[in-house]
């Protein structure tokens, strides 16, 4: 029989379709990977017996033909999705232990078409990093190892999910980015990674970290996974005001359109000083990969970039500032009682129950939104914010998508950049811009670094145009034709 | 201007987050040098330039004024650290 963890989503559908292994068979397959791979701390909480019951459930329902698109297919939840009946704890101390009475949308629009959930996988705390270092339950591994035999970072803030897909324990994965993280992470796991357009999937049901940044979306080994997992996740939602009522296109359809005469832009201000020459190197070979295939590339300017991560180191904390004062120690989760006044209680329950890096932001957030600094950071940074937009839509009326790196490096060791907060931040240099401006955009797996890590690149798209995106992604996959896989999963295969 | 151990104070109060003066000292050089870095933006021209709060291009929809949801105290009680008779219990806040 054929490895079922190491199938696609897309694979895996057909296999299942026609009966060649059930969904309680690919579930426990699954499982078992979850149980040998225990070391890289990708879940908070593992749900097997839910599995088990969901997979038994799909079985049911392809017996009689009532399946849906997704059906009996095993993913990892982002543990920032509330799950019905689930623990839900954003990484934080804060939220130990809490147990959401509702599901999110977009794990209740993955249950509704027949999803298998495997458990709630880590993620930096808050979904506030670029390394699920600052996780309350730990770091997580990134299934790649270094050739020092250093544990590296799987990247975040969705660490955990990209690494239960690459260490091939989960087919896929429900992520969210708010500044890179999914994008980044799936660059780090040699995966495919794509955010939609603001709007397009709910965030009802999602821990808010910034929300007028936050979006839901896929992680997977393929572009056409992701647009499988995309196709189930969005969705207009009434309960989230800023979902959009649009229609959804069929992205696996768009998959496979011809890139003849679509025009490619490269935004001069990515080539940043210091950019390791392996990733300048992917960029060019992708511009290349891209012109094979019939497409033009123009060379554009987003003359605003470099203003992109102060803009969402002011935007980004503010909200997040604002968000996080529901932890009250009152309605759920953590509560510290020093026996004083109802604000002890407060501030001793907040001090306990978040760690430093949500601390250093919501302070840089109440800051920048208090008396007197208020025009000068928050109204500045939302100005300089509308820059940002205006470049990304003059460039597109020369281009159809963009074409970046997705991360400034390949993974790194646990414990690098952490001596200085503005270092991590840089990671996201090449993501932020287009969370800032709404857009969607999609990490692919296009190569390996000389130390043989994942290296990504990242295509950016009009506001609504995730065909395009996916489109361009499906065709870099074809070109960079991807094999590799992560030592840890090499090694239990031998 | 830069941010001192008072304003590290200041803020964390209004966050509500207690604080020793240790950790206030631990933060002032963390937060001086985010704010430093966030000082770049004073050189961006943003004359006439609208503030972007929302990329969705369009206005939020209002739901009709009406009961959808409710009857449900237990969820809602069901995660309180401390409830008592269908009410959150804190700390004593009137004498």
């Amino acid at each position: 029989m054929t490895n079922l963890t190491h199938l696609t989503i897309a694979e895996a559908l057909n296999g299942l379709k026609s009966k060649d292994f059930s969904a309680l068979e690919l579930t426990e397959a699954h499982i078992a990977a979850m149980d040998t791979a225990k070391g890289l701390n990708a879940f908070v909480t593992e749900t097997p017996e839910k599995a088990i019951q969901q997979a038994k459930e799909s079985d049911a329902r392809y017996q009689n033909g009532t399946n849906g698109a997704l059906d009996g297919i095993p993913l990892a939840i982002k543990d920032l999705f509330c799950t019905e009946g689930v623990q839900t704890t954003a990484s934080s101390h804060i939220l130990e232990g809490f147990i959401p009475p509702y599901e999110s949308t977009v794990t209740s629009n993955l249950f509704r078409d027949g999803a298998v959930m495997l458990g709630k996988t880590s993620l930096d705390e808050f979904a506030m990093g670029s390394s699920n270092t600052t996780s309350h339950f730990g770091n997580v591994i990134n299934p790649w190892q270094g050739q020092d035999g250093k544990d590296l970072v799987p990247g975040g803030s969705s660490g955990g999910s990209a690494a239960a897909v690459a260490a091939r324990i989960s087919m896929g994965a429900t992520g969210t980015d708010t500044g890179g993280s999914i994008r980044q992470p799936a660059a780090f796991c040699g995966l495919a990674g794509l955010k939609p357009t603001y709007g397009r999937c709910s965030r009802w049901g999602v821990v808010a970290f910034a929300s007028s940044l936050d979006q839901p979306g896929p992680i997977a080994r393929t572009a056409e996974d992701c647009a499988i997992l995309l196709q189930s996740m969005a969705g207009h939602d009434p309960k989230d005001s800023t979902s959009a009522p649009r229609d959804i296109p069929d992205y696996t359809a768009a998959l496979n359109g011809d890139l003849k005469g679509l025009k490619i832009g490269i935004p001069k201000e990515y080539r940043v000083e210091g950019m390791p020459i392996e990733i300048e190197n992917l960029w060019q070979k992708g511009m290349e990969w891209m012109q094979d295939a019939g497409a033009e590339i123009v060379d554009v300017s987003l003359p605003h970039t470099k203003y992109a991560l102060p803009t969402y180191y002011i935007i980004a904390p503010a909200e997040a500032s604002s968000n996080l004062a529901r932890y009250d120690g009152v309605r759920y989760g953590l509560r510290v009682d020093p026996e004083g006044t109802l604000d002890d209680m407060y501030k001793a329950t907040r001090a306990e129950g978040f760690g430093d890096e949500v601390k250093r932001r919501i302070m840089i957030g109440a800051y920048v939104l208090s008396a007197g600094y208020y025009d000068a950071y928050y109204i500045k940074a939302q100005k300089v914010r509308r820059l940002i937009l205006n470049d990304f839509m003059n460039a597109y009326k020369q281009c159809d998508v963009l074409l970046t790196p997705t991360a400034p490096s390949a993974a790194f060791a646990i414990g690098e950049n952490e001596d200085d907060p503005i270092k991590m931040y840089l990671n996201d240099v090449f993501t932020v811009p287009a969370s800032l401006a709404g857009l969607p955009g999609m990490s692919v797996a296009a190569g390996l670094s000389p130390e043989g890590l994942p290296l990504g690149l990242q295509i950016l798209g009009r506001p609504w145009d995730e065909e395009t995106v996916l489109k361009v992604g499906h065709r870099m996959e074809q070109q960079a034709n991807f094999k590799s896989l992560p030592q840890t999963v090499v090694a239990k295969a031998a | 201007m830069s941010i001192d151990k008072d304003t590290v104070l200041k803020v964390a109060n209004l966050n509500r987050l207690a604080i020793s003066d240790a950790e206030a000292e631990k933060f002032v050089p963390e937060l001086n040098n985010i704010m430093g870095f966030i000082e770049q933006l004073s050189e961006v021209n943003t004359d006439n330039v609208e503030p972007l709060a929302n990329v969705v291009d369009t206005d939020l929809p209002l739901r009709k004024d009406e009961v959808s949801d409710g009857q449900c105290q237990d969820k809602v009680l069901a995660n309180a650290p401390e409830s008592m008779q269908g009410f959150y219990v804190v700390p004593k806040v009137v004498e």
